[in-house]
């Protein structure tokens, strides 16, 4: 990280650490890209394995897009921490003065914007195979755009707990899934809403208060799972 | 006479207080036990609906009481280790841990037992049986991280920042799924028709209380065997009674 | 007594759910004191290796 003499405003703080990471992942494009073709591949194996009829796949296809989303945010949460761990990079974070909350913030935003938004713009694509409706898609966007900052964050808390451990990718999705449920739940069952043509206002305020209480609670506990990973 | 309590919080003290314990609570349930399945079979009427199957809520309702209740009092304790550092709290947390797995595994599989000749299903998606399910999620996700971590410190305190976070969303959990259920018009488990028989309800605290007492013996137990194992180079460990 | 084991045709699910408490209950406890013996064996080992390294 570049040595600095003027003092950094938090935001300053943030936006330098998102750059770096964001500079790191571009470096890597491989390893972003493989999360998106994961998801890709995912939501097309359901068609595979359940049969083509359009009627049942419309259906399936919230539950499906948002399960896939699941896992490929899951297995993208590895990157998170690692690559700085191996290299000494978090021990010197760690050691920083600065606020390590904001320092956490900074990394998984960088991290959803590699990871999490990707997805939020390829999912409309594949809900087209599950012969979505363009009003389903927009709802999609809107509640995967809500949802997977919200699993980036709550992922980050599983990667922190986790770091340099033997399990891996799935260790941390065991340990994670579960806190994700009511994310699922809810952003699918905004998509089934509008299909149904009902009011999807609850299910995104409810997303949107998650949001919010992961933002405030996450940065500072996954901060913690750090310390306590690195004694 | 007044008891100095904290000097129980040392591993050394607690492990002879936990061994002196440990029977009292271990007759105590069997005789709980027995008293209460006696009510459960031959007091209470048979069901005006559910005809005699509703007796299986007689271990079912205890045991899923149960399991997430020892999830909030290990969650707890590992507050308490994470908090104040002290190594006996966290030991509890992992001594706990087993057993309420354990006991919401027999929650779901009495309550897929209880749903087949209620609704026809093995598995019913009624709110508190996947919320069970999602305990038991909960629950082995603590184990598998404490098992995970070699250094004993840092298993103790990752694990319980996880059961915290774990404890913080149950009732998120609870909520969303309590809310997709009733959306999907999911069938409930009722307990019986009407209001209770009161024969039901004295075999439900009967049944609930040697659940309990099973538990903190079987803990205790568990415990004193993880105390052993963790204080091995210590002096009081050597000369203790048991291995000389 | 046996209308009382066939508990009205729900005999298969009565005793299949108390019939599984009962066995976990039985089989926790025998590990839980299996343990505590495999635990107390393993200290004695350790001090006697300790004592045999003192003589």
């Amino acid at each position: 990280m570049p040595v600095t003499k003027e003092k950094l405003s938090q935001f300053g703080l943030l936006a330098l650490v998102i750059r770096r990471d964001l500079v790191l992942a571009m470096r890597r494009r491989a390893d972003v890209l493989t999360t998106l073709v994961f998801f890709v591949m995912v939501v097309s194996l359901f068609p595979m394995g359940v049969g083509p009829e359009l009627d049942m796949l419309r259906k399936m296809a919230p539950g499906v897009v948002w399960v896939a989303a699941l896992l490929a945010s899951m297995l993208s949460l590895g990157r998170l921490f690692s690559a700085d761990y191996l290299d000494g990079t978090l021990e010197q974070i760690l050691l920083a003065p600065q606020s390590l909350s904001l320092l956490v913030l900074g990394k998984i935003i960088a991290h959803w914007m590699v990871s999490g938004l990707p997805l939020v713009l390829m999912a409309p694509v594949l809900g087209l195979q599950f012969d979505m409706s363009a009003q389903a898609l927009w709802v999609l966007i809107a509640a995967l755009l809500l949802g997977t900052p919200i699993l980036s964050m709550v992922g980050a808390v599983g990667a922190a707990l986790t770091l340099g451990l033997r399990g891996g990718g799935v260790l941390v999705s065991l340990l994670v899934l579960p806190l994700c449920i009511p994310v699922l739940i809810f952003g699918a069952g905004a998509v089934e809403a509008v299909s149904s043509g009902m009011s999807i206002a609850s299910h995104l305020s409810l997303m949107a208060a998650m949001l919010v209480l992961s933002f405030v609670f996450t940065p500072w506990v996954t901060a913690q799972a750090l310390r306590i990973s690195m004694e | 006479m007044a008891i100095n309590w904290f000097k129980y919080s040392a591993p050394s003290a607690f492990y002879g207080l936990a061994g002196k314990l440990a029977p009292w609570f271990a007759w105590s349930s069997a005789i709980l036990f027995a008293l209460g399945l006696y009510i459960s079979f031959f007091v209470a009427p048979t069901d005006a609906q559910q005809s005699e199957a509703y007796r299986i809520m007689f271990i079912h309702v205890p045991v899923s009481i149960l399991s997430m209740f020892i999830y909030l009092v290990m969650a707890g304790y590992a507050a308490l280790g994470l908090v104040f550092n002290t190594r006996l709290s966290s030991m509890m947390a992992t001594a706990l841990a087993p057993t309420g797995a354990l006991f919401t595994f027999i929650a779901l599989w009495t309550g897929a037992l209880w749903g087949k000749p209620m609704w026809g299903a093995w598995w019913v998606w009624d709110a508190r049986l996947t919320s069970e399910l999602i305990l038991l999620f909960l629950y082995i996700g603590f184990i598998a991280l404490h098992a995970s971590i070699d250094d004993p410190r840092r298993a103790d305190r990752a694990a319980a920042l996880l059961g915290i976070v774990g404890a913080v969303n149950v009732p998120i959990i609870y909520f969303s799924v309590k809310w997709w259920n009733t959306l999907h018009q999911g069938s409930t488990i009722k307990l019986t028709g009407t209001s209770m028989h009161v024969a039901m309800q004295q075999a439900l605290l009967l049944m609930m209380l040697a659940c309990w007492c099973y538990a903190v013996a079987v803990t205790l137990t568990r415990v004193r065997s993880i105390i052993l194992e963790r204080e091995r180079g210590t002096q009081w460990v050597a000369e203790l009674e048991e291995i000389k | 007594m046996s209308e009382f084991f066939a508990m009205n045709g729900y005999a298969f699910y009565i005793w299949g759910s108390y019939g599984l408490a009962l066995a976990i209950f039985v089989i926790e406890t025998a590990l839980v004191r299996h343990k505590r013996k495999i635990t107390l064996q393993q200290l004695r080992l350790m001090r006697d290796a300790g004592e045999e390294e003192s003589v």
